[in-house]
Order: structure tokens, then sequence, then C-alpha cells
């Protein structure tokens, strides 16, 4: 099998036995980039001289027999993770030429494990978009194509870039942020898996910002292993993050596999929402039949709440982001453009530095907060917040795991949703509710569309249970048999 | 009686509220690990957070937390034991994050109250509103450069607690003496230097004017007044000023204002409408602080005794006045002092001593008690001469000036000097007919009834003997020839 098929899980072995070296392995990766992303644009900035010295150095560390959990294998970093003396730009001009001194926790978390980086993937600027296409270094394409239609489609965002280029095979995994879906709507739309921890299970030390109360980093893989594997490097408490928590990181493959007999699947009624694709609609039917015959006991359950999830979280997060962006001035880091005061300065750098969905979400997060609307606005916000987590909590007394729609559609076509914002923010309609409740969940391909396209469904755990979701994760991905690749990837390109 | 400004409309009462930051002493700064000492050169003290890079978070300094949560008990406040963290919205070049991390809906420490004491002896209480905790800004630095602006860091993020009081205050002088004891509290419980002119104790002051019995009427805010003495000018310039604005018909707008001490006036800064929208919110990168009932109490349990306790302890256990204890108690280090002097001595002589000779002579040279050139240890063994009756009370004023000159212990002096006390009777009794013997015409007198004229042979025989003669023992040889 070609070195840019592979699952982490089998590459790790591969190293071990010497079947290919990293070099090897790693060069497989980042001639891809250099063949598919002039087209994909999955990557801002690729590191393939950087990729190929660590991948020399995972060869000795092979050599030595001290391999760690990812040693040697190439991995896509989401350019929202600060990465040290590597270009991180949040997909914004204002980042454009931002080269931070320092690393991110989840980042070194992954360096210390072995992995080596490819490059810097594309994103939503700021993460901030759901089809990756307000990236200032241009959108990004989806490797799949609807059958005998070769228009270019989204890939989902924000973390688009990432879920492209793990599809596409140039990279075998890559880091994601989600903040209302951005890791598991892009999974979704690129045919791989994407796992959202509980908010505080990954340290948001030196990622940049987007909506703080939300921001949770994650792995994406084409496997549910991989997604433990790279979890279980992730993860883990940092003092110089107050909102991450301490408590013990699990043996998460452990839970690949495990017996589901008698654990109780929720399905929410809320999720039969309008808008849902009928052939998503049928996805999500087979799922449950698959977990019924895997053992499980399906419950219905209500989440009342669901319905206020999207507009509250387009309260809160743009309230967040309005004040986690106000560092963006010009002054000490970024770009610059002068002005005769202080505020004529302020006002042209953040001009020319913002794209226009920054700019919207910045000036509704300033509106909410304002005096005389924070009450109607932010405070209610924070309210139904609580009412939504109260949901879960009570389904969470009853069952295990809840099964959804990722998505309601599948990936569509660029520029067909971009002049409608309020549509665009439809698409994280079922992702929204568990980020706004800081519950772990994770998309799965399940099969293929009538157009040919990936359709992922969703799992959403109790807190700090993410090894329910992948024990769960990797039933349905047996069950689903799922091994379809996009018609733009490394392994066909050649 | 109450305070009043005499307008043309009868009398005018004011109302004054004080709002205190405090620069929190500590290590390092509010939620980063850089340095929060005063003065080095300029951006040297700035970590990645203060300096508001991507990705950087807030982690909040728990010694910080300690040193609240102390003054808090120092002004006999409650301790809130869940309190929160918001984001206070503006841009500015030296607010590197573009917010200001505060407490704003729920603050650490809630009501307390300071005992002020005024100088006729009346003892008010101010209540305290709340203490929170804050981040300071950067500062701009505008005259390095002809064109440019230039910013320092350094105190960016240093820890700050703003004192807030009810608007208690109702004259210059209880508003100064509230901030002296502030001040003097901080300084007991070692929470702030309370160094006004390195700014590290700041004070707002909100200034509104009434006819007695009214309700309160619009207040004013004058921003960042650096002295005890500004506050009070300010006070008084503010209120003239609003009466003027109300007497003359006109309504006095809500709005901060900036005290001129060079032309001794207010200026308007900003008005209500251009206030900031500070659009305040919980911080999501910070929990609820939650701090543990027994926590707090074991900082009570260390806390240094406050003033007013010292104060009192004073008063009862060496019975000296109320006015003495309350001048030796004004800082620790002048406390210590006085309790090292009067410790197995006579404690009232030694009040006296301190107050009177030794802060003269500390005025004098221009020193302070922790670098006074004569030590507790050294005053207490010039007492000692005294108390056993080696020199006398005037002596001791000739050996004090010397110990201050020279440092030399009062014993060497006495020595050197040739000072003893003369006890022995014979030579009293020498020096008494001698004196006698030259004065036969003022003898004749007094003993023809002019009493007064015992004060004049007693000042002759002192002379007589270089001051050095036992008082007593002088006067009983004079009654016994006379």
């Amino acid at each position: 099998m070609s070195l840019t098929e592979l699952t982490i899980a089998d590459a790790a072995s591969g190293l071990r036995a010497r079947q290919f070296s990293a070099v090897e392995l790693v060069r497989a990766h980042v001639d891809a980039i250099d063949a598919l992303n002039p087209r994909l644009n999955a990557y801002i900035t690729p590191t393939r001289e950087a990729a190929l010295k660590a991948a020399q150095q995972a060869d000795e560390v092979l050599a030595r027999g001290e391999a760690r959990s990812l040693t040697g294998i190439p991995l896509g970093i989401k350019d929202l993770f600060c990465t040290n003396g590597v270009r991180t730009t949040a997909a914004s001009n204002i980042l454009r030429n931002f080269v931070p001194p320092y690393e991110s926790t989840v980042t070194a978390n992954l360096l210390r494990d072995g992995a080596v980086f490819v490059g810097k993937t594309n994103l939503d600027e700021f993460a901030m978009g759901s089809a990756n296409i307000t990236s200032a270094f241009g959108p990004v394409e989806n490797p799949w194509k609807r059958n005998g239609d070769d228009a270019a489609l989204v890939p989902g965002g924000s973390s688009g870039g990432s879920a492209a280029a793990v599809a596409a095979g140039l990279a075998m995994g890559a880091t994601g942020t989600d903040t209302g879906g951005s890791i598991r709507q892009p999974a979704a739309y690129c045919g791989i898996v994407g796992l959202k921890p509980t908010y505080g299970r990954c340290s948001r030390f030196g990622t940049i910002a987007y909506a703080s109360s939300l921001d949770q980093a994650g792995p994406m893989a084409r496997s549910v292993r991989d997604c433990a594997i790279m979890l279980q490097s992730m993860a883990g408490f940092d003092e110089r993050d107050s909102t991450s928590v301490n408590c013990d990181v699990p043996d998460y493959s452990a839970a690949i596999g495990r017996s589901l007999k008698g654990l109780k699947v929720g399905i929410p009624a809320e999720y039969r929402a309008e808008g849902l694709s009928a052939e998503i609609g049928a996805a999500w039917q087979q799922g449950i039949a698959w977990l019924k015959a895997a053992g499980c006991e399906i419950v219905d359950v209500s989440l009342p709440h669901t319905k206020y999830g999207l507009a509250t979280y387009y309260i809160v997060a743009p309230a967040e982001c309005s004040s986690n962006l106000a560092r963006y001035d010009g002054l000490r880091f970024g770009e610059r453009v002068p002005g005769d005061t202080l505020d004529a300065m302020y006002e042209a750098t953040r001009r020319a530095g913002f794209g226009p969905e920054v700019r919207r979400r910045i000036m509704m997060g300033t509106y909410v907060l304002s005096a005389g609307y924070y009450d109607a606005y932010y405070l209610k916000a924070q309210k139904v917040r609580t009412l939504i987590r109260r949901d879960f909590t009570e389904a969470f007394q009853k069952v295990d795991v809840l099964l959804t729609p990722t998505a309601p559609t599948p990936a569509f076509v660029q520029g067909e949703q971009s002049d409608d914002p309020v549509q665009m923010y439809l698409n994280d309609i079922f992702t929204v509710p568990a980020s706004m409740a800081g519950m772990p969940a994770m998309s799965v391909p399940v099969g293929l569309g009538a157009t040919g396209l990936p359709l992922g469904l969703q799992l959403i755990g109790r807190p700090f249970d993410e090894e329910t979701l992948l024990a769960t994760g990797s039933a349905l991905e047996q069950a689903a048999g799922f091994t379809h690749r996009p018609a733009i990837r490394a392994e066909a390109a050649k | 009686m109450t305070y009043t400004i005499e307008g043309r409309t009868g009398a005018w009462e004011i109302v004054v509220g004080l709002e205190v930051h405090a620069q929190v002493i500590s290590h390092s700064k509010l939620f980063s690990g850089a340095s929060a000492s005063y003065g080095g050169e300029p951006n040297t003290h700035v970590s990645l957070v203060d300096a508001g890079f991507p990705g950087m978070l807030p982690v909040l300094n728990q010694e910080c937390v300690a040193q609240a949560i102390r003054t808090g008990l120092g002004l006999r406040a409650r301790i809130n034991l869940e309190s929160r963290f918001d984001r206070k919205n503006y841009f500015y070049a030296d607010l590197p994050t573009g917010y200001q991390i505060s407490q704003f809906t729920h603050p650490i420490v809630g009501e307390g109250t300071v005992e002020i004491e005024l100088a006729d002896g009346t003892v008010r209480h101010i209540g305290i509103t709340r203490l929170h905790m804050e981040q300071d800004a950067g500062k701009s630095m505008h005259d390095q450069d002809p064109a440019r602006s230039f910013i320092d860091l350094n105190r960016a993020g240093v820890a700050l607690m703003e004192i807030v009081s009810e608007p208690d205050i109702r004259c210059p002088e209880e508003a100064g003496a509230y901030l002296r004891k502030l001040r003097q509290i901080l300084r007991y419980l070692g929470t702030c230097d309370g160094n006004m002119e390195e700014g590290s104790m700041r004070a707002d002051v909100n200034v509104s004017v009434r006819k007695a019995g009214e309700p309160f009427r619009t207040r004013c805010e004058i921003k960042n007044v650096n002295s005890i003495r500004y506050v009070m000018h300010a006070i008084e310039v503010e209120a003239t000023r609003q009466i003027e604005v109300w007497e003359d018909g006109g309504e006095v707008d809500q709005e901060t204002r900036l005290f001129d001490p060079s032309r001794n006036e207010t200026r308007s800064l900003r008005s209500k409408e251009d206030a900031h929208d500070y659009r305040y919110f919980p911080d999501p990168d910070l929990l609820p602080l939650v701090v543990e009932q027994a926590w707090v109490d074991e900082l009570e349990r260390a806390l240094p005794e406050l003033p007013d306790d010292k104060r009192d302890r004073f008063i009862k256990q060496y019975g000296i006045p109320r006015y003495d204890a309350s001048v030796l108690v004004a800082e620790q280090a002048i406390a210590d002092y006085y309790e090292e002097v009067a410790k197995g001595r006579d404690a009232r002589l030694a009040a006296n001593w301190v107050t009177g000779d030794l802060f003269g002579a500390l005025n004098r040279t221009g020193r302070t008690i922790t670098d006074s050139p004569i030590s507790a240890a050294a005053l207490g063994g010039m007492l000692d001469l005294v108390s056993d009756k080696t020199i006398n009370g005037k002596i001791a004023k000739e050996v004090f000036e010397d110990m201050l000159e020279t440092g030399d212990s009062a014993a060497a002096i006495v020595e050197r000097k040739g000072l003893k006390q003369v006890t022995d009777t014979g030579a009293i009794d020498a020096a008494v007919a001698d004196v006698m013997a030259r004065n036969a015409d003022k003898v004749e007198e007094y003993r023809g009834g002019k009493d007064r004229l015992f004060g004049f042979f007693v000042g002759q025989v002192m002379k007589a003997m270089a001051g050095k003669a036992n008082p007593a023992m002088v006067n009983e040889a004079l009654k016994k020839v006379l």
C-alpha cells in the first residue's frame, strides 16, 4: 500500500518494523503536498525542509529503539496553533508575517511524542467560518468530487485545510480546533474522523483564540484509532491554561473495539430538523441499525433547547471574539497600517487586517456586549447556554452516548452559500449544541450519498468520556466499512 | 460641627467618596510570571502574556490573591469566598490585550470600615464598599521623541487593588485622614508601599455638593490625584466650582475631571456622553476564583497587629495618652522603636523622649525612624542613666544632643564629659554655704518673706556645680540652711 494511504497505527508499526523509514514516509507526504497543494490550497505554509530534517532525526530515534507513539508520523497543524519559529497566520492578513517565538502546548505535546510537522494548514480566518472560504490565503478545495461533476466543493470549516489534507493524503493526521463544529463538520465533508474533546481536555495555551469558552483542540485522521493515538498525545492538564482540567488521561486506544453490549444510545428528536437532507437522514437510520446490531439499546431522548443553540452560539462566540481580537492592533506584532493618530492607525490596521466575516463577528460581539444590550443578548445567551448544558446532563442520566447527524448536508459547491451568512451558519446547527455544553463529540464517516460525497454521523458523549465516543465510533466505522477515498489524492496523482 | 462651604444661597455640604488604586506588593504580576518590581529599563519586565501575544493566557498569581485578602481583613471587610474576573474592554496603546482584567460584578472583598481620627479628636468611621483586584496598564511616553509616542509595558499587568469607599467623607480633612489611615493599614500589612509619589497609590475622588438634608446631587470624578494634599485641595476646588454652577442656575454634569494643581482648578476630561462603553463580561480564560475559608483564617492568624489595636494596647499597657499612642503607631517602625525603648523602663518617660526630642531631632536632620542616628537601645541606655539618677533631666538633654552628633553611648558621654550627677552631700552643702555667703542680702530678703527667691538660690547652686547636682538634694540642703 502507498505510504500516503496508511493509517497512523499502521505507519507506526511499519516504521518500527523498518518496512520503510521516517524519511521515506515524510517524503511521500511532502512530495504529495508539492504536487497537490497548488490545487487544494490545504496548506498555508508547507514546511518541507524542516519536515525532512525532523524525519531524519526520527529515523535516528527509531534506530535507537526509543520511538514514541508518533515518532516519524507526518502531521498537518492547523495554522491557529502557534509553532515556534514557524509562521502562524490564523489565515488572516493581520498575522500574515507573524512568527511566534513559542510553541503551543498541544503541538509541543505532539513534538514530544515524535510527530513530524509537514506544514501549517489553511482555515477560515481566525477559525470563523464553515466552508474555509474566509481565509486570507484563499479557499481550500475539498478533494472529493460529486459524481461526474468537477465543480470545486468546500471542505467545510474552519479546519478545512486539515480535513482536506488528511483526506487527500497530504498528512496522516492533523490538528483541528472546534468552536462550534470546526473539527466535526469538515471531517464529515471530507470523509474523515474528527474528534472534539471535552472542553478543558486539551490546553488552549498557544492556540490563537476565537471564542475562549468554546475553543477546543482535537485530532482529525482517517480512522478512529488514529484519533485515539493523536488525542493521547494532545490531551492533558496544563497549568498555563486555567481552564484546562486536571484529570487523568486514560488509554484511549484501549477503548477501540470495546464491546458495546448494553450501551444506551440516545437519539435526540430535535435533530430531525428541517433542512436535514434525506440521504443524511437515511445514513442516520443506518447508523442506528448498526449500533443496535452491535448490542446497543436505542433510546429516544429530547434536548428541548437545541433550537436555541445556533442563536446562542452567535451571541456568545462573537462576544468573546470581539474582545479576543482586540489585541491585533498593529502595535506589538502583526501587520500595521500607519495613521496620523492612534485611532486612525487602529482603524486602518484592522480594516486592512481583518476580512469581512471577522469584521462582522467583531461588530456583532461588540453590539451584544454594549451597555443596554448586554442583558438582552449576552446575559440571556448565557442563561440559555446553561439550559442547553442541562439538556445534555439530563439526557446522559438516561443514555451513555448520543447519535446524530454531523451536518445537515454533504459538502456544497464553493460560492453556493457564501452571500448569505445566516445560511452558512446553519451548517453548524447539529454541532453547536455540544460545543455550547462543552461535551466531547466526534464525527465518523459512514457512507457516501447519492452524489458520491461522504456523509458523517456525530457521537456526543459525557464530559471526559472520550472513550465511549471512541468505542462507539470504532463500531460505526467497522460496520460502515468506509474505505472510499476522494478523487483528488496523493495516490491517485501518481 | 458639619463642615460647610458658604455660597450666595447659604451653606453647602460636600459629599466625597474615594477610589484608591493601590499597587500590590508581589514578586510577579497578577497574571504572569514577569517581575512586578518598580523601575527597570523600559520593556524589560514583560512576558508574552503581558504583551498580549496570540494564544497567551492569564494564570492567576496566588500571592496577589493573598495580599488582597490580607488587605480586606485589615479593612475589617467581608471576604467573598467566590469572586470573578471580568474583562473591561477599551483600546489604548498601553493596554496590550485591548482589555483590562478586573473584578466588576463579583469583587473579592465586600463591605468594610476604616476608623479615622481628626485633629480635634473626633473619631469617624468611613465605610468601604468593596476592594477588587485588577491589572495595571503600561505607560505611554509622549516626551521621548518629537513625532512618536513610546510604550513601556513594565507596569502592564502588575496587580492593583481598587479600594472603593462609601460617600461618607464630608470634608477635605476627613479625606486626608482617610487616605493616611488607609496608607497606614496597607503599610502595616505589607500589601502596598503606599508611595503616592511613585504612583503605587493613586486616588480617584468623587465629589458632589448639597444643601443640608438633601439627597445626593450629581457627582464628578476627579481622576488620578497623586498626593494627599492634592486630594484635599481638589475636593475644595471642585466643591466650590459645583456650588457656583448650581447657584448660577446651572446643572452639574456627571463627568470625569482632572485636577491641575498648578492652576488650582479642575478641568473636564470627558463627559458622560463620551464615557467609554467598557463592555464588561466575565473573562472566559479564568475560572471563578474560589478561596477556602480555612485559608482566609490562616491569613488572618498571620496578620500583624493593626494600628488601631496597637494604639489601644499602648494606651492600656504603657499608660500613655491616646494622642501619644496615635503618634507612636503611625508607622510600624516607630511603634517597634518605641516598644524597644519602653521595655522595662518608664514607658511614659520613653514616650515623651520619642515623640519629643527624638522626633525633633529626626525632623531637624531629615531622617526617618529607620535610619535614626540614635538606636532604640541607645536611647534606652540614656533613660537608664536618668532612672538610676546618674544624670538628671537637664544633663540628659545635653547627653542626647551629644549622642546625636557623635553616636557615642550615653554612658560614654557622661564619662567623657564628667556629667555624673553629684550626690555628695558634702559638696552640695559647701556650694550652698558659698552661695549664701555671696548673697547675704538676698538671704535677708528671703527670710523677710520673699519666698520666690528660693528658685534663685537653687539656680545659683546648680550653676556653681555645673548643673550636675542632684536637684532634690540641693532643694533639701537649701531648705535646711534657710
